[in-house]
């Protein structure tokens, strides 16, 4: 609304204090809600051909459509109080792990890019990785032979193998995950027979760790 | 009108009665009737997906495939996307584009007044708000929603986010009713008591940044309501009544330049032109308008506005 040069200095000078006081107030309390709650939980994974985090904030528009395109109903949007932020999709492993569909439809569906349209082949996909993080409750580590883990891998023999180790002297056989080949399906993670899961999808920086900067492996 | 001291409350109510007494229910409702069709139309499009299998549309208001090939996509979003620092699809460019250039034909905020549920949920609440007789109203300036709007730009920017959509009601009211609601409902239930009990159309005329965006649109928009026939208006008040934006009627009612309600801030609802028990108000285009009274020609005219007269609106 303009007003035809009836505001003298003054006025001008509150008018425009107001709008930019208001325009920083809005955009600071909105940027402290977003970095405050602006991180999926390790739990909750991203669809096939996510961009890393930061990047998929940026760029997802909480349409739903890749949610619509999996035939498994294996993804949803977040809601309050969901472990991902508001809108995102994501899926919890526990509950229905991603099927590795070949033609990858929640991908293709996606309009914007958050989801990486390049990804061709399920089996190159990172959603994150497994890990054995159960080491006093699997049953394998416990001279059983589970292995159902290994058993339900998508990727067979080759995402988990089971390796014969001897620990305290019992030959044992232990489910190994190698992470250059788990896609982070979560497939494993569904089907563990304990109550808790005793192998689990993590993010790949939080399930494997990283090199430092100096030999030791310690930031410098 | 009764001799009772007039409250806007018994004087909303007032207006209505005689538009239908004049008019008829049905004439005195039309373009809302026809609002709320379309309002509910375009939800159930996107439910009739998800619930019964009929793909007409698959995603939902932020961006959406229609029947598989016309992507669509709400452009505020994507700016908020932009400025975070990610260079969108050509999927979801096209889908803007389209979505804007919609917008620049049928009026900016007819996405508030036709498509918006949210509309749906305030409107209620102001209805709500007349029939309790509530006239406590913590007045908010209407520019708030730009400044806003610039707020939730600078957040996107900072957070490398789109930060909006972490909060906005919009957002959450279409998805959820597509996709399920979770907590959501407690962000509607503010929004609908903000409208209620503090701020008479606090959210939708004041606060919000996707009605102040598509306002931006709206601008250049060529569906207009105009005060076509203004010099049978009997000054009774209904339409600034009814009106979400009252202070955009003024211009074209009672200025003597054009007739066009040109605001941005114009949702093109009809709710003037319901009321109205003269049908002063008609839906009519910017540089095409019919004169249906068949009055002389200065009245088709000055419905285009002569260049000096812009800067009143």
């Amino acid at each position: 609304m303009t007003r035809k040069s009836t505001m003298n200095r003054r006025e001008v000078l509150a008018s425009v204090a107001k709008a930019g006081g208001v325009t920083c107030l809005a955009g600071l309390a909105l940027t402290a809600y977003v970095e405050s709650t602006s991180k999926a939980e390790a739990t909750a994974l991203r669809p096939p051909g996510a961009l890393p985090e930061d990047d998929f904030l940026s760029a997802c528009v909480r349409c739903g459509l890749c949610v619509q395109a999996c035939p498994y109903d294996t993804l949803h949007l977040a809601t309050l109080g969901d472990p991902a932020p508001l809108g995102t999709p994501f899926f919890l492993a526990r509950d229905t792990p991603c099927a590795m569909c070949r033609d990858i439809p929640c991908t293709r569906a996606c309009p914007t890019g958050a989801l990486d349209a390049g990804l061709t082949d399920i089996r190159e996909a990172d959603m994150g990785v497994a890990v054995l993080v159960g080491h006093e409750t699997c049953l394998n580590y416990k001279g059983m032979t589970c292995s159902i883990c290994h058993r339900v891998c998508p990727i067979r023999d080759e995402a988990i193998t089971l390796e014969r180790q001897t620990i305290d002297g019992r030959s044992l056989v232990i489910p190994t995950v190698h992470s250059d080949r788990c896609t982070g399906c979560g497939t494993c993670e569904k089907h563990c027979v304990l109550g808790h899961a005793a192998i689990r999808v993590l993010p790949r920086d939080l399930g494997l760790g990283g090199k430092g900067r100096n030999q030791a492996g310690r930031p410098t | 009108m009764t001799t009772a001291r007039l409250t806007p409350t018994r004087f909303a109510a007032a207006c209505r009665r005689l538009a239908i007494a004049e008019k008829g229910w049905l004439r005195a409702h039309k373009w809302w009737l026809l609002r709320r069709a379309s309002q509910a139309g375009a939800l159930l499009v996107f439910l009739v997906g998800p619930v019964l299998g009929l793909w007409v549309a698959s995603g939902n208001f932020a961006s959406s495939s229609i029947l598989g090939v016309v992507p669509l996509s709400d452009p505020y979003i994507l700016l908020q996307s932009v400025v975070a620092g990610h260079a969108p699809a050509t999927t979801a460019l096209t889908g803007a584009l389209l979505i804007v250039v919609f917008y620049a034909i049928v009026g900016g905020r007819a996405y508030c007044g036709w498509i918006c549920p949210v509309g749906v949920i305030t409107d209620t609440a102001h209805w709500l708000r007349e029939k309790l007789g509530i006239t406590r109203d913590r007045k908010l300036d209407r520019r708030t929603r730009w400044w806003v709007l610039s707020g939730t730009l600078l957040a996107s920017v900072a957070t490398g986010s789109v930060a909006w959509e972490f909060v906005n009601p919009v957002s959450m009211v279409q998805r959820g009713l597509i996709f399920g609601v979770g907590f959501g409902w407690a962000i509607v239930a503010a929004v609908f008591l903000l409208d209620l009990v503090v701020t008479r159309r606090g959210w939708c005329s004041h606060l919000c940044p996707v009605g102040a965006f598509y306002g931006i649109v709206g601008t250049v928009s060529a569906t207009r309501v105009a005060a076509a026939r203004r010099e049978d208006c009997t000054n009774c008040g209904a339409c600034f009544s009814v009106c979400t934006e009252p202070q955009i009627i003024t211009p074209a009612l009672k200025g003597d330049g054009t007739r066009l309600i040109r605001s941005g801030a114009c949702l093109n609802c009809g709710g003037c032109i319901d009321v109205c028990p003269v049908d002063v108000f008609e839906m009519t285009a910017r540089g095409w308008a019919a004169d249906p009274a068949g009055k002389d020609a200065a009245v088709r005219q000055d419905l285009e506005p002569p260049a000096p007269a812009r800067e009143a609106a």
